[in-house]
C-alpha cells in the first residue's frame, strides 16, 4: 500500500496543514519507509482478538450531573489571539 | 555555599526539616545554578523567580512551625508539558507561543501540596515527539555528560531531555517527565539518573498537554531510587478530573524502596537480546542478573514473543492518537494564528507554521492510518496486536515478579547523528515501549558506564499496580551497582 505524493496532499488537507510543497517528496519517502517497516505486523495472528483500548481495566467513572466549574470567561479568553467584548474573534466561516 | 545542590532529595528535605538550611537559600542557589547553566545546557524554557521565591518563603514558614509535606522546600523542575498556572507552557511547540495556562496540572498541584517548590519549565521534544530532544522549538538540550576525551555535544535523550539534564547537573532535586514510549526512562539512562513511570492511570494526565493519551504516563526523574519513590508518591493518586485515573489509594512507595527482595522471581526475557546489541549492554545486563541473584532472587528465563512487534504497533497507535489530540490547535482560542484568506486557510497556515517537521510527520501518519479505507488495515490491526503484547506480559507475570532488561540499546549519542532517519531514532525506544503498550510500571536505574565513560541503565518492569516491587528491585540494583559517577562540570 504505497503512499503517493497525491495521498500526502490529500492527508495534509484532511489534517488542515498547508500543503508541504517543498517537502512533499521527502515526506512521501519517509511515510513509505515507516509503512514498509509496519508491514511486519501482518505476521501476527490476530484472528478473534479483541482490539485493546485501555491497558488497565476499570469501568469509566461517571460524576454527578451538576455544574462543577465555570464562570471564568476572562480566564478562558486570556490566551486568545483575538477577542472583542468577551468573545473570541475568528475568521468569517458562514457565507 | 551551594554544594548542597548535589544532595539527594531525601537528604535535602532532612536538612530543611532540621532547619540547617532554609528553603529560600536552597531555591536561590538552584535558580542561580539553573540560570547560569542555560547557555551551555539549555535545559530550561522558562523561569519565574518571584513565584519560586514566594513558594520557598511559604515552605520556610511551614517548616518553622514544624509542618510540611513529603518533599517540603525542595526545588523541582517541571517538563514544559505540564500546565503551571501563569507560567509559559508550550510543550516546546511554536504553535503554543506565549500560552500561559490559567490553571494548574494535577501532578504539579500534588507536588506543591507535598511542599515542592517550582524551579522552572524544562525543555523537551516538541509535543514529546522525539528521543533526542532535537525537535524542540527552543533548541537542543545538551547532555551534561561528555564522552572521555571529547567535547562533542551529546543528546540527553528525549523527549524529557531538559528534566533529565537538570537532575543530572544538580540544578534541582527532582523533575517531572512524561513517558509515552520511553521518554522518561531513555533520558534517565543517558544521564545517569533514575527515571520512573507508574501503572497507566497512577499519576493523572490532567493538565499535561495530550500527546498519545492511552500511552502517556507522567513520572519523575530523580538522583536515587528512594528520591524517585518520594516523587512518585507525591504526584500519584486518584483525580476525579481524569477519566482514566485509577480510583485507588497510593501504596507506600518510599517504604517499598527499602524492602527486601529476597525470594523474588526475576524474569529475563530472551527477546530483549537483540541482534547487533553492543557487547557492553549485554555485559551490564548479565551483571544485573548476578546482582539480583546475590540479593536472594531467583532468576527465570522468560519469553515475550510479540516484543518485536511493539514498536511498529506503537508507530500506528501513537500517531493516530496524536493526530486526534493535536486537532485542537487551530489558532482560534489560544496559541499561534497565521491569518489566511478564509477560515480553512487560516487553520492550514497556522498549523503548517506552528508545528515542526516531526510533529507534522506524525499528524500525517496518524491521519493516514485513521482515514477511510486504511483504518482496519492499520489502526484496528495495531489495537489487536497491542492486546497480544499485553497478553505476553500477563502470561509472563504468572511465573515471575519482575522483569530485568537493559534500558536502552546504547549510551547517549551525538546530537545530529540520527537526524534524518526516523526509524533509527524510533529504535531507541525498543526496550522501553512495551511497558507503555501494556501500561505496566517500569523504572530505569543507572548501573554502570560504557567504554566512553557514559552512563547506562537497567530497566525493571513489574505487573500493573505493583510499583512497590519495581522500587524494591530498583533500589537493590542501585545498592549493588554503587553508581556514584557524576558528569564533570564544564558548563
Amino acid at each position: 500500500m504505497a503512499v503517493t505524493e497525491d495521498d500526502v496532499r490529500r492527508i495534509a488537507r484532511l489534517a488542515r496543514i498547508a500543503e508541504p510543497t517543498d517537502r512533499l517528496t521527502t515526506l512521501t519517502g519517509e511515510l513509505n519507509g515507516i509503512l514498509d517497516w509496519i508491514e511486519q505486523l501482518n505476521e501476527v495472528d490476530v484472528d478473534g482478538v479483541e482490539p485493546m483500548t485501555t491497558p488497565v481495566k476499570f469501568p469509566l467513572p461517571q460524576r454527578d450531573d451538576v455544574v462543577s466549574d465555570g464562570g471564568v470567561r476572562d480566564k478562558v479568553l486570556a490566551n486568545a489571539p483575538r477577542t472583542e467584548e468577551g468573545f473570541f474573534v475568528v475568521p468569517k466561516s458562514v457565507e | 555555599m551551594t554544594d548542597f545542590l548535589s544532595f539527594s532529595l531525601a537528604d535535602i528535605t532532612a536538612k530543611l526539616k532540621a532547619r540547617e538550611v532554609s528553603a529560600t537559600d536552597v531555591a536561590t542557589a538552584a535558580l542561580d545554578a539553573a540560570e547560569a547553566s542555560q547557555g551551555a545546557l539549555n535545559a530550561f524554557t522558562a523561569f519565574d523567580r518571584d513565584k519560586t521565591l514566594a513558594m520557598a518563603k511559604a515552605s520556610d514558614e511551614r517548616l518553622a512551625k514544624g509542618e510540611g509535606g513529603l518533599i517540603e522546600g525542595a526545588p523541582i523542575a517541571i517538563k514544559d508539558l505540564f500546565a503551571v498556572e501563569g507560567v509559559q507552557t508550550t510543550a516546546c511547540s511554536h504553535i503554543l507561543d506565549g500560552f500561559k495556562p490559567p490553571y494548574e496540572s494535577t501532578v504539579t498541584t500534588k507536588l506543591w501540596n507535598a511542599g515542592g517548590v517550582f524551579l522552572g519549565k524544562t525543555n523537551m521534544d516538541e509535543f514529546a515527539m522525539g528521543s533526542s530532544n532535537e525537535t524542540s522549538y527552543y533548541g537542543n538540550v545538551i547532555n551534561p555528560w561528555r564522552a572521555k576525551g571529547s567535547d562533542a555535544k551529546l543528546t540527553p535523550g528525549g523527549s524529557s531531555g531538559g528534566s533529565a539534564a537538570a537532575v543530572a547537573a544538580d540544578l534541582c532535586f527532582g523533575a517531572t517527565g512524561t513517558d509515552t514510549g520511553g521518554s522518561i526512562r531513555q533520558p534517565a539512562a543517558f544521564t545517569g539518573t533514575v527515571g520512573v513511570k507508574g501503572t497507566y492511570g497512577r499519576a493523572s494526565r490532567w493538565g499535561a498537554v495530550a500527546f498519545a493519551s492511552s500511552l502517556d504516563h507522567p513520572g519523575p526523574f530523580a538522583k536515587t531510587v528512594k528520591d524517585a519513590a518520594m516523587l512518585m508518591q507525591a504526584m500519584s493518586g486518584h483525580d476525579p478530573k481524569e477519566s482514566t485515573s485509577l480510583p485507588l489509594d497510593v501504596p507506600d512507595f518510599v517504604s517499598a524502596a527499602a524492602a527486601s527482595i529476597k525470594g523474588k522471581k526475576i524474569g529475563v526475557p530472551k527477546e530483549y537480546r537483540m541482534d547487533g546489541m553492543p557487547e557492553e549492554i549485554e555485559t551490564l545486563w548479565q551483571r544485573g542478573v548476578e546482582w539480583l541473584k546475590a540479593a536472594g532472587c531467583e532468576i527465570v528465563d522468560v519469553s515475550l514473543p510479540h516484543t518485536k512487534y511493539a514498536l511498529p504497533t506503537y508507530y500506528i497507535i501513537n500517531p493516530a492518537e496524536a493526530s486526534s489530540n493535536l486537532a485542537r490547535y487551530d489558532g482560534m482560542r489560544y496559541g499561534l494564528r497565521v491569518d489566511g484568506k478564509d477560515l480553512t486557510e487560516t487553520y492550514e497556515k497556522s498549523r503548517a507554521e506552528g508545528f515542526g517537521p516531526e510533529v507534522q510527520r506524525r499528524i500525517l501518519m496518524g491521519t493516514y492510518v485513521l482515514s477511510a479505507g486504511y483504518y482496519d488495515a492499520y489502526y484496528l490491526k495495531a489495537l489487536k496486536v497491542r492486546r497480544r503484547i499485553l497478553e505476553d506480559f500477563d502470561k509472563v507475570f504468572e511465573t515471575c515478579d519482575a522483569l530485568l532488561t537493559p534500558s536502552t540499546p546504547s549510551g547517549a549519542f551525538e546530537l545530529g547523528s540520527k537526524a534524518g532517519d526516523p526509524i533509527s531514532m524510533y529504535l531507541n525506544d525498543i526496550f522501553t515501549v512495551t511497558a507503555n503498550i501494556a501500561g505496566v510500571p517500569a523504572l530505569s536505574v543507572p548501573a554502570g558506564l560504557d567504554s566512553s565513560g557514559l552512563p547506562l541503565g537497567l530497566q525493571v518492569i513489574t505487573p500493573a499496580l505493583d510499583e512497590e516491587t519495581m522500587f524494591s528491585v530498583g533500589a537493590a540494583l542501585e545498592d549493588a551497582a554503587g553508581f556514584n559517577h557524576k558528569p564533570g562540570k564544564w558548563w
